[in-house]
């Protein structure tokens, strides 16, 4: 990447199929503004997250990780986003521990009618990524 | 109150005669111990059913060949002995096999624990090279003492769990200045109580001496401290992982024997891990350059992910690693934090749930964004 060029980041978001997908969705279809550098997966639940999925994207050169579900108490599979929390709790702790970025992780919920929320938490997220700046995994070969 | 059994005899000997008893009587079907193989000092875990065999069995032989709780979770995973079975374990095995038991990969049911409070264990290489059969004397010094024998494993020298927290009889060795003269065992359930009536002994109502534990705990937490700062020191950041990690060959060993790792279908063994053409592609693409086989660290951090909340720190993974990597260490440095954060020790009680299958409606708030 050339100096001059704006840093853009890639994030990668794991939206929960019924809430956060759907909010996606919504601030779509609500025309709302948001950066352009959330990349989408969909999962059934944000619970189907398993923290490697997290890891792989980290150590392959993601500069953001987003996992978003429905609120507390709403999953659509009644407790799946308390699993979530905790998993998410742990890997975090990991990623300290270890001295890696924890800050380029982020868990949040949003539910299907919150299209601003998303949009709020997908541009102050890219603002927070964007202050740490390229993830330096991307330039490592011993991996 | 803990029954006590009080044997006028060495603490291994009096372990043996009460293993020997329960054979000679029938009250258990077969003792399942550490039995030497040679003279040289290697060792492995067998089933004993024969009072002859025990002989040459090595109860509290400082070696770990393989973690027990791995071989009690094999020994017990299709079902339950029908008639109960004596197992002398060390402290952290019975742990790991807890948490096996906590994954269905194990039953306690008709296995009668016997384990003791620990001084630690040698390498196994040591075992091997007959390192370990000349200085079993310093080694039993050190334990009377209750300190840290020379040479042992890094994790047993900073291990602060050195008591069994399920056993049924719990043998009391370190910091026990007579060992060699007298053997202390404290009988904690009913079971052990039934099963050692008849046997000749001093019954008491006498209890374990915590502070001489406590000692040997403060001793251990100070090594422990040393040897901590040393792996922060280089566990700093994704230079210092792979600095540390580089050097591993991708042999999986640290993962075949640890206790917690029981998938038989182990996600970086899969071929979803596998990289093919198309995956090298896309790395160059980003990258500079790729390690070949790629993948080393995220083998040993998504490890770390998956069994951190249940590591026991029995060093088993240190034991086996060909290229010298530390880790045992690193793993029981992140462990212990993750542990910390859910209040959890793990292999402490089999009743209570491994933290991340189980929640609290209102928790770890901070890390909602």
């Amino acid at each position: 990447m050339e100096k001059n060029e704006e840093f853009t980041p890639r994030i990668l978001a794991f939206l929960c199929n019924w809430c956060s997908y759907a909010g996606a969705d919504l601030a779509g279809t609500s025309r709302l503004k948001y950066p352009a550098s959330i990349l989408p997966i969909r999962v059934m639940c944000s619970s189907r997250v398993d923290p490697i999925f997290v890891l792989r994207a980290y150590l392959g050169g993601i500069d953001g990780v987003l996992v978003a579900g429905c609120h507390p108490g709403d999953c659509h599979y009644q407790e799946g986003n308390y699993y979530t929390r905790r998993r998410f709790a742990m890997l975090k702790k990991v990623f300290e521990e270890t001295g890696l970025e924890s800050d380029r992780l982020l868990l949040s919920w949003v539910s299907a009618s919150e299209g601003q929320k998303y949009a709020k938490v997908a541009t102050e997220f890219t603002g927070k990524i964007k202050e740490l700046g390229e993830n330096s995994t991307k330039n490592k070969i011993f991996l | 109150m803990t029954k006590s059994l009080k044997i006028n005899k060495s603490t291994e000997q009096g372990v043996l005669e009460l293993l020997k008893y329960l054979l000679e009587n029938k009250k258990v079907k077969a003792v399942f111990t550490l039995k030497k193989i040679e003279k040289k000092g290697a060792v492995a875990y067998s089933l004993i059913a024969d009072v002859k065999d025990l002989q040459d069995a090595v109860p509290f032989y400082p070696l770990m060949p393989v973690n027990a709780g791995n071989l009690l979770s094999r020994f017990t995973l299709k079902g339950s002995p029908d008639e109960l079975v004596a197992a002398v374990v060390k402290p952290c095995e019975l742990r790991g096999f807890v948490e096996l038991i906590k994954r269905e990969q194990g039953s306690l049911e008709n296995l009668l624990i016997i384990s003791s409070t620990c001084g630690g264990v040698y390498p196994t290489k040591f075992g091997v090279d007959g390192t370990v059969e000349k200085n079993l004397s310093k080694y039993w010094d050190a334990v009377k003492k209750g300190e840290i024998p020379d040479g042992s494993r890094p994790t047993c020298r900073s291990c602060e769990e050195f008591a069994p927290y399920v056993a049924d009889i719990t043998v009391d060795m370190l910091g026990k200045n007579d060992l060699d003269k007298q053997c202390m065992m404290f009988l904690n359930t009913k079971k052990a109580e039934e099963i050692a009536k008849g046997f000749k002994g001093d019954f008491s109502d006498k209890q374990m001496d915590s502070k001489k534990l406590d000692k040997a705990r403060e001793k251990r937490g100070i090594e422990k401290k040393k040897l901590f700062d040393e792996i922060d020191k280089k566990m700093n950041g994704i230079d210092g992982l792979i600095e540390i990690f580089g050097k591993c060959i991708s042999c999986h060993g640290c993962s075949k024997v640890c206790p917690i790792c029981y998938c038989v279908l182990c996600e970086f063994e899969s071929s979803d891990s596998e990289y093919g053409p198309s995956n090298f592609e896309t790395e160059l693409r980003k990258r500079p350059g790729l390690r070949v086989p790629p993948g080393t660290l995220y083998f040993h951090l998504g490890r770390l992910t998956h069994i951190s909340i249940s590591c026991v720190a029995c060093g088993a993974c240190d034991d086996v690693c060909p290229s010298d990597i530390p880790v045992a260490m690193v793993f029981k440095k992140v462990s212990e934090s993750v542990q910390k954060m859910f209040d959890y020790i793990p292999g402490k009680n089999v009743d209570e749930k491994i933290p991340l299958i189980t929640f609290k409606k209102d928790e770890f708030k901070e890390f909602e964004g």
